[in-house]
C-alpha cells in the first residue's frame, strides 16, 4: 500500500520528465534530421509533448489549442510546402559542419545563461503554486478575461490573422497564360446593345449574301 | 491545483531554455534550408509559450495564458506568410538556399 502511494506521488514528476525528454529529443531531431518531412514529424512530436506539459501545468485549453493549431494547421502547412517544393534535400545538408562551431558557441552561451536564471529561482523557491480561482475551470477563467480585459488584443489578433491570410493569398496568387476562366466582370458588364444584333432579313435572301 | 510535488517553475523554465537554444542552434547550422529555419522559429516561439504558461501557473495569473494564446496566433500567421514567401521564392529561383538570398547586399 505504501509503495502504491509513493508511485501516485511520483506520477507528476515521472510524467514531467518523460514529456520533457521527449520534447527535447524531438526538438533536436527537428534540426538534425536529413529529410524535412521527418523534421515536420518530429516537430509534431515536440508540440504534442509540449501540449502534455501544458496539461501538467493546468492549462488544458491552451494544450488543446496547441494540438489543434500546430498539428492540425501549421504542421500540415509545412508538410504541404515540403512536399510541393521539388528540392534535392540531400545536397542541402552540405555545409552543415561549416557553421557548427559558431552555432555551438552561441547555443552554449544562451543555455548557460538561461539555466543560471532557472537555478537562481531554484535556490530561492517561492511557496506552493496556486492556480485559478476555486471552482472555475481553466477555459472558464480564460474566457472571463479574454472577452473583457483583453478584448482589444483579441480583435487585434483577429486583424493580424486577416492580414496574414490576405498576404499569403496575394503572394502566391499568379496569373497564368492560356487558362480558360470565367470573367465575372465582363459577364455583368455585358449590355443588350453589345450582345444582341437585330438583322432585318428580307424574304428569300440569306444573311451574309 | 498544485504543480507536481517536486516539479516547480524552474523545471519548466529549464525545458523552455533548452528548446529555445535548440531553436537558435537550428537557425545557425541549417544555412541551406529555409524550411528548417522556419521550424526553428516555431520551436523558439514554443519555448516562449512554455515560459508564459509556467509563469502564469506559478503566479496564479491567467493573463499569461491569454498572451500565450496570442503568441500562438502570431506564430501561425508568421508560418503562413513565411511559407508563402518561400513558395514564391522557389518559383522564381528554383531553390531555397538561404545563402543565395543576398542579392540586395550592396
Amino acid at each position: 500500500m505504501g509503495a502504491r502511494i509513493m508511485i501516485v506521488e511520483m506520477l507528476p514528476a515521472l510524467t514531467f520528465y518523460t514529456l520533457a525528454s521527449i520534447a527535447v529529443a524531438a526538438a533536436f531531431m527537428v534540426i538534425a534530421a536529413r529529410n524535412p518531412v521527418h523534421s515536420v514529424m518530429y516537430l509534431i512530436t515536440t508540440f504534442f509533448s509540449a501540449a502534455g506539459l501544458f496539461v501538467l501545468m493546468g492549462a488544458e485549453f491552451l494544450a488543446l489549442l496547441l494540438v489543434m493549431v500546430y498539428v492540425g494547421a501549421v504542421a500540415v502547412l509545412f508538410l504541404f510546402v515540403v512536399m510541393m517544393l521539388d528540392v534535392d534535400f540531400v545536397e542541402m545538408k552540405q555545409g552543415f559542419l561549416q557553421y557548427l562551431p559558431i552555432g555551438g558557441v552561441v547555443a552554449c552561451v544562451l543555455l548557460t545563461e538561461m539555466i543560471l536564471v532557472g537555478a537562481a529561482s531554484l535556490v530561492n523557491p517561492s511557496e506552493g503554486v496556486k492556480y485559478a480561482p476555486d471552482g472555475t475551470s481553466n477555459i472558464e477563467a480564460i474566457g472571463n478575461v479574454l472577452y473583457t480585459e483583453y478584448a482589444f488584443f483579441f480583435e487585434a489578433v483577429g486583424l493580424i490573422l486577416l492580414v496574414a491570410m490576405v498576404g499569403a493569398i496575394v503572394l502566391t496568387l499568379r496569373k497564368r497564360e492560356g487558362v480558360k476562366k470565367q470573367n465575372v466582370a465582363a459577364q455583368i458588364a455585358r449590355t443588350r446593345a453589345g450582345g444582341v444584333e437585330l438583322v432585318d432579313i428580307k424574304p428569300g435572301e440569306g444573311i451574309g449574301s | 491545483m498544485i504543480i507536481g510535488q517536486d516539479i516547480g517553475l524552474s523545471h519548466y523554465l529549464v525545458v523552455a531554455a533548452i528548446l529555445f537554444t535548440i531553436g537558435v542552434f537550428g537557425i545557425f547550422i541549417n544555412r541551406k534550408n529555409v524550411i528548417i529555419i522556419l521550424m526553428s522559429i516555431e520551436l523558439i516561439l514554443l519555448a516562449v509559450n512554455i515560459n508564459f504558461v509556467a509563469f502564469s501557473t506559478h503566479m496564479g495569473d491567467i493573463g499569461g495564458q491569454v498572451f500565450a494564446m496570442f503568441i500562438l496566433t502570431v506564430a501561425a500567421a508568421e508560418a503562413a506568410i513565411g511559407l508563402a514567401i518561400l513558395v514564391v521564392y522557389f518559383r522564381n529561383r528554383g531553390n531555397i538556399a538561404v545563402e543565395d538570398i543576398d542579392l540586395m547586399k550592396g
